[in-house]
């Protein structure tokens, strides 16, 4: 890879351009991880996770948290990254799990805006539940990636903590996959998500598979929150809306309900922010992600992946 | 019988992705007449009703609705399902869908709304002329109500009512739409004998008073005595169409139908 | 009446939550100064309350079945306190006439500050009627009604400052754009499915906010525009707490304004349609009622009051800048209309009142306050989605040979 890069390195443009397309890689990859919670939890009960951005800026937090603890006790980096990432992950998951319970499970059979009033409130209070416990302000994140010593000459192109995170979500994605396509568990959320009563019929646990979904959701979400609060450096309470916003982009982009569409609109979101804000203007850097939403949204509702159907009647 | 039919199909095909729900279907209804269109569940019946109100667009063919006493065709083909009704088309809903929220009178009220016109300023200003016109709308509504026997029940809610006056409040709503073809979905569906017996008498009342009545049923009595024709599918496909008595015996409708009752 | 079971459940689920609260609740990191808290008391606290919550619902969920076995018809006709006041008219008047009088008398009585405060609440109460339109009445879940609100505001903080129009010279063009902005947005979008919709105008509510604060050059930026003049009358300009006591009478005449127009579009033709297309758009459209065109007219009336309040805001603040309109303004509406409950009228006044007025008179709340909005949207939903006063549907009676409806 690195040699790749260096055969442009003489050109300042390509330079920049390879800067903006690793970055809007960067970017995406971390949409499409947050835009999985959406889109799977949309598929299996046909909810808007409202309050998914929040368990990914909880997960963020969490991290935060841990790490910074034990870099005050003076533990190694490489213990501080795992337990990190695992807290966060246990975390966010428990917390995921726990909103489906209290804000979602009674309203299962309840007109189809209801849970998603429900679910907004769930955002907004979560949101002020971290302000009031933790702090308004933004914190310094701890740096988790180091910067590798064989990334020196091409690190003004790319840095370190982007490969990180490309290679992590790739990985994450083969797992899932796996997950899906191969366990019970996997087998038992497709079933449901077709068909949520021939599911119960044959003898799924509807709940329990809700339930699991919403777990491996919100998991992605907090390594996708450890993943951007590394790169960014920097967490406050309300980064949850905003990448919840811009993940659920991603998530509609790519077909609402598809996995594979989640990660295609994940990339292609992060790729045209990136340009857009390299090439246009920075100012407007969220109105790309709120207009390419409202443009799918009005146009093509079904997404790149996903399938336009009939209501039945 | 010789005038134009007031409903001409012709080569009505429906797909959904890669099932054929409808195949070429043809059918003409005439004014005054009560049709019947039946087959086992899952044949397209619904899915009929669905495309001829709009709620579908159908894939191919062509359906003409002639006012009676008139000669001038519209198409109903892409339009509207509100544009359909205004044309002077009603149903009624396989499963019920009454507005719940609602009274009883209000749910037929709303099918005066495409008949009446205040708007905006007449709702605020509530002038004469919007006055004269509720005025209307909630005698009209009792009197539909009063026919299909729920009238003392008016300001109840829809949803407190029993299955079988929700079914005929659901042909009341309809009927306020003032239509000359009214379709019908499984109008007897979950009644017990008795209500259906009404059931049948109030059909008969309301193609007397001069609506034509298209009708999908699985109640073979029901529709053996309402219909003055029959027209069968399955899969998608008509497999007969004619008399009742003709129908009844028919090798290629009982063969459909096996395992159902037909000759009740 | 709560059994072993029900403590045991309690301490599980307190357990849980302490676990679910401890990195957040109990550590506190200050990074630069590299210092950690332990807030242990924070655990207690968590368990304590989260103790006595879990047996209130469990109390609230068992007499709700009980009560629902003994008679379901009775808890019917067990109307609130509200209902019957207002089904009968001698009392519905008393009750008007007598709020009416302490509205007037009230800033004769009370601080600038106080008078300042209720005319916010005021506010509130018409946004929370014109949102009731759309949402409560029509169904459309519109997250950007913030937006209409800023349309309104920067109508006549632009004109003000630019051609120096006045208050009420304003006051239409305001609200005639925000509903024109309705408009052009619901073209595209009302025929979405109800969750898409929500967010299309929660994306639009923010892309309209992210101008104003970005292009600079139309809108002054984050720093927005001050020194906006207050509303005169006929030419009379006012000091500062003259102006206060009148945008307070203001604010009382538009209310009742409001709340005239809001009943009668409730009772009409228009708002039967709404509610039948709120209740079932499919049935709707097939009893020809035009689906587009009807959802248009909900949502643009809807954006025409957040347009006229939004005037109102920039003569009462005579400063506005882009920070008054993010989404949590929108979602404090929302909670009014939720609160009080969908498409009633003196739901959403009292869900205003209470929303905006508690928090302001019990200072320890105000902290607390987001929070509990977000709290109160979850437990309506969970437990009373008709909201506190829930709706009650007219009756009509005809004058001829029908029986009357049976009362009971
Ligand atoms: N919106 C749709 N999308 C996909 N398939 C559909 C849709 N609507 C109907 N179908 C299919 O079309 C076929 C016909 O269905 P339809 O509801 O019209 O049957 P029906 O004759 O009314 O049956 P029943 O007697 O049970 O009411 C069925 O196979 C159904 O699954
Ligand atoms: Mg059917």
């Amino acid at each position: 890879m690195a040699a790749c890069f260096r055969f442009f390195f003489r050109d300042p443009g390509m330079d920049y351009f390879i800067e903006l397309f690793c970055s809007g890689l960067t970017r995406g990859a971390i949409y499409a991880l947050i835009a999985l919670g959406y889109t799977m939890v949309y598929g299996i009960i046909g909810l808007i996770n409202f309050a998914h951005g929040e368990i990914y800026m909880i997960g963020a937090f969490t991290a935060f948290i841990v790490a910074t603890v034990l870099s005050i006790y003076g533990f190694p980096l490489l213990a501080i990254v795992i337990l990190a990432g695992f807290a966060a992950v246990i975390w966010s998951s428990a917390y995921g799990y726990t909103v489906e319970k209290i804000a979602y499970r009674p309203l299962r059979h309840a007109p189809r805006l209801s849970p998603l009033i429900s679910a907004i409130g769930m955002s907004i209070f979560l949101q002020n539940y971290v302000l009031l416990a933790q702090t308004s302000n933004f914190l310094p994140f701890p740096e988790l990636i180091p910067e590798f010593a064989f990334m020196e000459p091409i690190a003004h192109i790319v840095g370190s903590t982007d490969i990180v995170i490309l290679i992590t979500t790739a990985v994450i994605m083969l797992i899932l996959t796996i997950v899906i396509k191969g366990t019970k568990v996997g087998k038992a959320m497709r079933a449901t998500s077709q068909d949520r009563t021939m599911a119960m019929l044959v003898g799924i646990n509807v709940n329990r598979i809700i339930s699991a979904t919403f777990i491996i959701g919100s998991a992605l979400a907090a390594v996708g929150g450890l993943l951007i609060a590394s790169h960014i450096g920097q967490i406050n309470f309300y980064i949850g809306f905003l990448a919840g916003i811009k993940a659920f982009t991603a998530a509609v982009l790519g077909g609402i309900g598809s996995i594979p569409g989640a990660v295609l609109g994940g990339l292609v979101l992060g790729l045209t922010e990136s340009f857009a804000t390299g090439y246009v203007s920075s100012d407007y850097e969220d109105v790309f992600a709120f207009s390419l939403l409202v443009l799918i949204l009005i146009f093509k509702p079904s997404g790149l992946l996903g399938k336009a159907e009939t209501k039945k009647v | 019988m010789m005038a134009t039919p007031i409903l001409q199909i012709s080569g009505l095909t429906m797909d959904f992705g890669g099932i054929r729900a409808l195949n070429r279907l043809d059918l003409e209804v005439h004014a005054g007449e009560i049709v019947a269109l039946i087959g086992p569940n899952g044949a397209g019946k619904t899915t009929f009703f669905n495309c001829l109100t709009g709620i579908y667009t159908p894939t191919a063919g062509e359906i003409l609705l002639t006012p009676p006493g008139s000669t001038k065709n519209v198409s109903l083909k892409g339009l509207k399902p509100n544009h359909v009704t205004e044309k002077g088309l009603a149903r009624t809903f396989q499963n019920i869908r009454l507005f719940s929220q609602m009274t009883v009178l209000e749910n037929v009220m709303i099918g005066r709304h495409c008949r009446t016109k205040a708007f905006i300023l007449g709702a605020i200003l509530r002038n004469a002329a919007t006055r004269r016109e509720e005025r209307q709308i909630v005698e009209m509504s009792y009197a539909i109500l009063d026919k299909v026997g729920l009238a003392h029940l008016a300001n109840e809610f829809a949803r407190n009512l029993p299955y079988g006056a929700q079914r005929r409040l659901e042909i009341a709503r309809a009927l306020a739409t003032e239509p000359f073809l009214l379709l019908l979905d499984e109008p007897a569906a979950g009644m017990n004998p008795q209500e259906t017996q009404e059931l049948d008498r109030l059909i008969k009342e309301i193609s007397t008073d001069g609506h034509s009545i298209l009708l999908i049923e699985h109640d073979m009595k029901l529709v053996m005595s309402l219909s003055d024709r029959i027209f069968v599918m399955d899969y998608g496909k008509k497999i007969a169409q004619g008399k009742p008595s003709e129908i009844r015996s028919n090798p290629a409708v009982i063969k459909a139908y096996l395992g159902e009752d037909v000759d009740a | 009446m709560l059994g072993f079971k029900e403590i045991k459940n309690g301490l599980l689920v307190s357990l849980w939550f302490v676990f679910l609260t401890f990195p957040l609740m109990v550590v506190k990191v200050d990074p630069v100064e590299r210092i950690v808290r332990w807030r242990w008391e924070n655990s207690l606290y968590v368990a304590i309350g989260t103790f006595a919550v879990f047996l209130l619902v469990k109390i609230i969920i068992q007499r709700r079945s009980r009560n629902a076995a003994v008679d379901k018809e009775a808890e019917q006709k067990k109307e609130s306190f509200i209902h019957r006041v207002l089904a009968s008219p001698r009392q519905k008047f008393t009750l008007i006439a007598l709020l009416l009088a302490v509205a007037i008398v009230f800033p004769l009585f009370s601080s600038s500050y106080q008078t300042n405060v209720m005319t916010t609440a005021l506010m509130y109460v018409v946004l929370g009627l014109g949102l009731n339109i759309v949402v409560g009445m029509a169904g459309l879940l519109d997250l950007g009604y913030v937006a209409f609100y800023a349309v309104g505001a920067y109508s006549y903080a632009l004109l003000n400052h630019h051609f120096d129009l006045g208050f009420w010279a304003v006051l239409p063009i305001g609200g005639g754009l925000a509903a024109i902005f309705g408009i052009l947005l619901g073209f595209p979008v009302l025929r979405l499915r109800g969750d898409y919709l929500a967010i299309v105008t929660l994306g639009f509510g923010e892309i309209i906010r992210l101008v104003l604060e970005n292009w600079s050059e139309f809108s002054k930026g984050p720093s927005g525009i001050s020194n906006i003049s207050r509303p005169g009358l006929f030419g009379i300009e006012f000091g500062l707490d003259g102006a206060i006591i009148y945008i307070y009478y203001l604010m009382i005449v538009f209310m009742i304004v409001t709340i005239f127009i809001v009943n009668r579009l409730q009772d009409s033709r228009l708002g039967r349609a709404w509610i039948a297309l709120r209740e079932d758009e499919i049935a709707c459209q097939a009893m020809g009622i035009d689906k587009r065109k009807t959802k248009l007219v909900a949502f643009s009336l809807g954006a025409f009051w957040a347009g006229i309040i939004g005037v109102v805001f920039a003569a009462k603040t005579t400063f506005i800048n882009p920070a008054s309109f993010t989404f949590l303004e929108s979602a404090i509406i929302l909670a009014i209309v939720v609160l009080g409950g969908m498409g009633s009228i003196v739901g959403v006044i009292f869900g205003a009142l209470i929303l905006i007025l508690l928090p302001e008179y019990l200072r320890a709340l105000s902290e607390y306050r987001m929070l509990a909005f977000g709290a109160i949207l979850v437990a309506m939903m969970v437990f009373r989605p008709q909201g506190l006063i829930s709706n009650i549907r007219r009756t009509y009676h005809s004058d001829k040979k029908f029986p009357s409806p049976t009362q009971q």
